[in-house]
């Protein structure tokens, strides 16, 4: 076995045994991108020089993960290092602070490897919105790999890092998790920092990860969780060693399976393979039943009108004059703003714009933002009356397998049907994960999802870890079909 | 729901945004679409719900008004696309 085939805890036992060494591991990933970037297009910025330089420093840093190398989505906030959200509006953004959750990950004296690339400010489901390049999936390279964390979960699928950072606003982790076969983690809202993180839309933006299993994402959770003066909204939790939570036993545990997330909007692979995971989860020795959560439109329909009105407002600050693109054709201060707006931004993030406008423009207001408002109370109680009866919710983690690059991007809605199953837990900002479990005649990924109670990241944990550990799906490897 | 021609440009206008003539035709089509869609927000049973605008408990979170160091000017500017006396260029806005 490569060594770029390995998981982080893997990586971490042969340091120990001392059967391989740092520079062996950062060898083996940068050789891994030299040979398959030019196929996956994964990566924004590529930081070679830095990653060597970042190891020599950390020589005698006494963190476990120390020379563990990762790779950061491209809104996260990187100290020197170019942070584009995939836009020619920050082509040559370089932020002057790190993201808290890039001091932490530094502390540990991790090596990044480059900025990953991701739908134009996170607002997208398969990458293709990004302004620099078309991220390919690893398993088909004429597929998408999902979005918008696109290039991160491409990245790891096809062994180019052992893990990295994404964000998801309405599955922008678990749904490209999904498409490329790992495993992607979205925190409870509030558990990890958003301080750095280009917001898009804050009160659903959540920092996670995405790894090859879930023992990885355990502990890369343990990293980047943690209250955080320079976010308001970080809860004050105490501390906890997550991996702790993976006891390979489930027995007794009640799992939920809402029957409106099986219903014809899904894909008959997709519903075949899940409904074999459940009866995996009856056979270790879960209590899994089916129960009613009719909200996913509902919540899909005031995610697009909650995470457009916030974009609007979180977007205003680009205007040509402090930092980012300013447009070279102007007279006036007002021809600025909105010449370096309509220049700068691409089609896709102009459409959120103009929809969030609209949406709190007067007439409307009342109509869809409170409305989208009151909906999301409505999707918090109905998950919060499934949480008095279960540990956890199963469900698909996307309708479907990943589509043919171009197949949607002309049709918006139709995109963002994807991401059905996985808005409605960032309205209710509940932690949810999304694991592989098998793959369909195409030879493409499923996953499905599960969702806990908030800051409950532990049942979930163990849930996904449980399945992980008594089937075989991490045997699958990826083709670079073409 | 219909959306006509001159509020989507009156939209565009308030967020700082041209949009060429075909432009308008695209984003009135998908606005349309995105919209009847997203009026399901209509229909659900939320007669009597509050509004939630976070999921955070926490409301209004303070903090030590400490004096601390603060960035420096220079690291700031660094992005700017015009400067000048450590400070933003802009075009003149008040005509003399």
């Amino acid at each position: 076995m490569e060594i770029y085939e390995l998981t982080v805890h893997e990586l971490l036992e042969k340091l120990d045994k001392k059967e391989i060494t740092k520079q062996e591991i950062l060898a083996s990933y940068q050789n891994r991108i030299k040979e398959k970037e030019n196929d996956v297009q994964a990566f924004i910025t590529i930081t070679d020089a830095e990653a060597k330089e970042q190891l020599e420093k950390n020589e005698n840093n006494n963190s476990k993960l120390a020379g563990i190398p990762i790779g950061i989505k491209d809104n996260i906030c990187t100290k020197g290092i170019k942070t584009t959200c995939a836009s020619k509006m920050l082509e040559n953004f370089v932020a002057p602070y790190n993201a808290t959750v890039m001091d932490k990950i530094n502390n540990e004296g991790m090596v990044m490897l480059g900025k990953l690339n991701m739908d134009e400010f996170a607002m997208g489901s398969s990458t293709e919105h990004s302004y620099f390049k078309q991220t390919k999936n690893p398993w088909n390279l004429n597929k998408v790999p999902g979005g918008s964390s696109g290039g991160s979960a491409a990245a790891v699928a096809s062994g180019m890092l052992p893990w990295a950072l994404g964000s998801d606003t309405g599955g922008s982790i678990r749904q490209p998790a999904s498409y490329c076969g790992i495993v992607g983690l979205k925190p409870t809202y509030g558990l990890v920092s958003r301080y750095g993180l280009v917001a898009y839309a804050s009160s659903l933006d959540q920092i996670g990860t995405l790894t090859k299993d879930v023992k990885d994402a355990s502990m890369l959770l343990n990293v980047i969780a943690g209250h955080d003066e320079k976010d308001t909204t970080s809860a004050i939790k105490e501390k906890k060693d997550y991996t702790q939570a993976l006891k390979n036993d489930i027995k007794g545990l009640k799992i939920g399976v809402p029957k409106e997330y099986f219903d014809d909007g899904i894909d008959e692979e997709v519903r075949e393979s899940i409904k074999q995971a459940i009866e995996k989860y009856r056979e270790l020795g879960a209590i899994v039943e089916e129960c009613s959560l009719d909200i996913a439109e509902y919540a899909l329909g005031s995610y697009y009108v909650i995470a457009c009105a916030e974009a609007s407002s979180n977007l205003g600050r680009f205007d040509g004059i402090r930092y980012g693109y300013r447009t070279k054709n102007y007279e006036n201060l007002r021809d600025i703003y909105r010449n370096s707006r309509s220049e700068g931004f691409g089609a896709e993030v102009k459409r959120r714009i103009i929809l969030g406008t609209y949406v709190l423009s007067s007439g409307y207001y009342d109509a869809y933002y409170k409305k989208a408002q009151q909906v999301r109370t409505l999707v918090r109680n109905e998950y919060a009356k499934n949480f008095e009866k279960y540990d956890c919710l199963l469900t698909p983690t996307a309708p479907n397998v990943a589509f043919d690059i171009g197949s949607k991007v002309n049709n918006p809605l139709e995109m963002y049907l994807a991401d059905l199953c996985t808005v409605p837990v960032n309205i209710a900002g509940l932690p949810g994960i999304s694991i592989p479990c098998g793959l369909n005649s195409e030879g493409m990924p499923i996953g499905f999802q599960l969702i806990g109670k908030p800051f409950d990241e532990e049942t979930i944990l163990n849930v996904a870890y449980t399945y992980e550990q008594n089937t075989d799906f991490r045997k699958n490897k990826p083709e670079f079909r073409n | 729901m219909q959306v006509s021609k001159e509020e989507i440009i009156h939209i565009a206008k308030l967020a700082n945004i041209n949009l060429k003539q075909e432009e308008v035709d695209t984003y009135l089509g998908h606005l349309e679409e995105i919209l009847n869609y997203a009026n399901i927000v209509n229909k659900a049973p939320i007669d009597g719900l509050s509004e939630t605008i976070g999921v955070n408990e926490a409301y209004n979170v303070f903090r030590k008004d400490e004096i601390k160091e603060s960035f420096p000017r220079e690291e700031l500017l660094q992005n700017a696309p015009e400067k000048q006396e450590g400070m933003f260029k802009i075009p003149k806005v008040i005509n003399a």
